[in-house]
């Protein structure tokens, strides 16, 4: 009974945030549906970020590098006449997923510290050989990005602001639930409870026949694939690639996001990359030095409040049913 | 031909030079608290920015310019408090947990501490003009060394022997050994453990902090730039084996002389060759070159 009771309310949840979420653009003001673009990137990124943290114990911080795969992508795609946002996004998966499993092939060799080393090193490198390389990449400068073709459409005749709250907004709301549903299936599938496993006791998942190495590596593939989807439909919104999209600052959004809203839940990430995205927006507007404060806030939540949002709430409601 | 290779060695060992003592910090940090400081390179700028500010007042001050390297010393060790400061207010809450999380805790630092050096000194480089040319330069073999260069080596070597000096001949430095390899028994033999966190991390503190001073005279002091000696400090500790001093040292050598080579012959590729042969090592010597198998 209390069980059907739960599920229902679940659901209702989930219709009541399903609708909001549609009929945001009507609603809100532009500023802030142009706010929630930027959430939709995010949270993909982040999903793919925690599949790797917070499913498989594997702490990267250089998941920028993807981030900037993906938005690169776009970037040289249109500048080589491909328009279709469709195949871009293919492409973006198919070469976000072929540096992951090379990147990916190194680094999920090695432990805790020498992995988080290595993926921040690749994330700079990648960094400085796009600062570098000025003549193909727009060196600290960037390349502009004009919008891609969404569904075969040239919008370009449209104002691009009325644009992004109506047509963009559905698409990324449409490819952003794809990627959550995606990422449900592949957490509650046999791979995903490995991953679990593989994270709580390596040695015992070795044992019972799991190849900790392999499901690593795809577990990385994966996740770089997520976050340069991230990287990429973030992309026509700013209308601008730079270097700062592979700088580990941007990797620390991504850690923050995940452990602000609680990286042990599978919604964790996406309730911080909210929280994170409408905060930034909202600070960056009135204080310079908004690193600092988040900075400060990685490090209460880290000392305060390792279980995050979710971990705040689900300890609330353990309280109220009498439990510790 | 030789001078081609003094010029190398000459700008490879003052790299090693700043890079091992970014390095030694890490090691002696990992070593005793097991933790990885990923604001290390913050201090690093932190010690530079500071540096820059000391000689400047010294110098209006009327210092005479070969006197400079005084004040970026003692710039070096005043930033001591900040450590201290770090350790005991954040970094000791977190002893208990999941490493990541201690990680993550000095990757909050590091963004704290950043904004904290553009509050105080802008994002505009600065500039300390007059000291390194005031050191002039040494003829070795046909190549000019700068006179600067030779100083910084001579520091860092004399700190590296009084570091090895610590370690096996005073009190403090047993415990510190005893307490790197065995944090429990230490602390069940009477250690008291949090003064000896405390110090270590302030010791680490202010080497990064002495090597970001030691280097202001050679290069403006930027906001970013502690990122790429970050890396190179990985480099070191990976390549060395982390918790070595002989490691960061013998690594800091290493990845100097990789370095100079790289940007004499193929600049743009520097980092990522100093990046392969970690990953070489990585793949033949996981724990280090410097670390004794078991």
């Amino acid at each position: 009974m209390a069980f059907k009771a739960q599920l229902t309310g679940k659901i209702m949840f989930g219709i009541v945030v399903g609708v909001i979420l549609f009929l945001f653009p009507k609603i809100a003001s532009q500023h802030f549906s142009l706010v929630m673009l930027g959430f939709f990137a995010s949270a993909i990124a982040v999903l793919g970020f925690n599949l790797l943290f917070g499913y498989t114990g594997l702490l990267s911080i250089g998941h920028s590098l993807f981030f900037a795969v993906g938005a690169y992508t776009v970037a040289f795609s249109m500048r080589s006449s491909i328009f279709s946002m469709e195949l871009i996004l293919l492409i973006t998966l198919l070469v976000s997923g072929l540096i992951a499993a090379l990147v990916g092939a190194i680094c999920v060799r090695y432990t805790d510290i020498h992995f988080s080393i290595l993926t921040f090193a690749f994330a700079m490198l990648l960094y400085s050989f796009i600062v570098k390389f000025y003549y193909v990449t727009g060196g600290d400068d960037g390349l502009r990005v004009l919008m891609p073709h969404l569904l075969g459409f040239n919008h370009s005749a449209v104002p691009k602001m009325q644009f992004l709250m109506e047509t963009y907004y559905y698409y990324a709301l449409i490819v952003a639930c794809l990627a959550t549903w995606a990422m449900w299936r592949i957490v509650t599938s046999y791979f995903g409870l490995s991953l679990k496993a593989i994270r709580d006791n390596p040695v015992k998942a070795e044992y019972l026949g799991i190849n900790i190495s392999r499901y690593r590596w795809f577990a990385f593939i994966i996740s770089g694939m997520y976050t340069a989807l991230g990287g990429a439909l973030l992309v026509p919104v700013i209308g601008h690639v730079d270097p700062t999209l592979s700088h580990w600052f941007q990797s620390g959004q991504f850690i923050l996001m995940t452990v602000l809203g609680g990286f042990t839940y599978f919604l964790g990430p996406i309730l911080g990359s909210l929280v994170f995205t409408y905060l930034q927006d909202t600070l960056m507007s009135v204080f310079q030095y908004w690193r600092f404060f988040f900075g400060a806030l990685l490090a209460f939540v880290v000392i305060v409040a390792p279980g995050g949002i979710m971990g705040g709430i689900d300890s609330l409601q353990k309280k109220k049913k009498g439990g510790v | 031909m030789i001078t081609d290779i003094v010029v190398v060695l000459g700008s490879a060992l003052f790299y090693s030079a700043t890079v091992f003592l970014v390095a030694a910090g890490l090691q002696v940090v990992y070593g005793v608290q097991k933790v990885v400081n990923l604001a290390c390179g913050s201090f690093f700028v932190l010690g530079a920015y500071t540096g820059s500010t000391f000689v400047k007042v010294a110098q209006d001050l009327g210092l005479h310019p070969i006197l400079s390297f005084l004040p970026l010393i003692v710039a070096g060790f005043s930033l001591f408090f900040v450590g201290l400061i770090v350790e005991r207010g954040l970094l000791n809450f977190v002893y208990k947990q999941n490493a990541h999380f201690q990680f993550l805790l000095t990757f909050a630092i590091a963004l704290m501490l950043d904004d904290v050096i553009k509050f105080i000194w802008g994002h505009a480089p600065r500039v300390v003009s007059g000291v390194y040319t005031a050191y002039g330069r040494i003829d070795l073999f046909g190549a000019a060394i700068p006179g600067y260069n030779l100083v910084v080596i001579l520091s860092s070597c004399i700190i590296a022997v009084l570091i090895g000096y610590m370690f096996s001949r005073t009190r403090f430095g047993k415990i510190v050994r005893a307490a790197a390899e065995n944090r429990y028994m230490a602390n069940a033999l009477g250690v008291n453990m949090n003064v000896v966190f405390a110090k270590v991390f302030t010791m680490g503190t202010v080497l990064g902090t002495l090597g970001g001073a030691l280097v202001i005279p050679s290069r403006a002091a930027m906001p970013d730039m502690g990122w790429e000696l970050m890396m190179m400090s990985f480099a070191v500790i990976t390549i060395g084996g982390l918790g070595t001093m002989k490691g960061a040292f013998f690594g800091s050598l290493l990845v100097g002389i990789i370095r100079s080579i790289a940007i004499f012959t193929f600049p743009k590729v520097e980092l990522l060759v100093v990046y392969v042969v970690v990953i070489g090592v990585l793949s033949f010597r996981p724990q280090g070159l410097f670390v004794k198998m078991d």
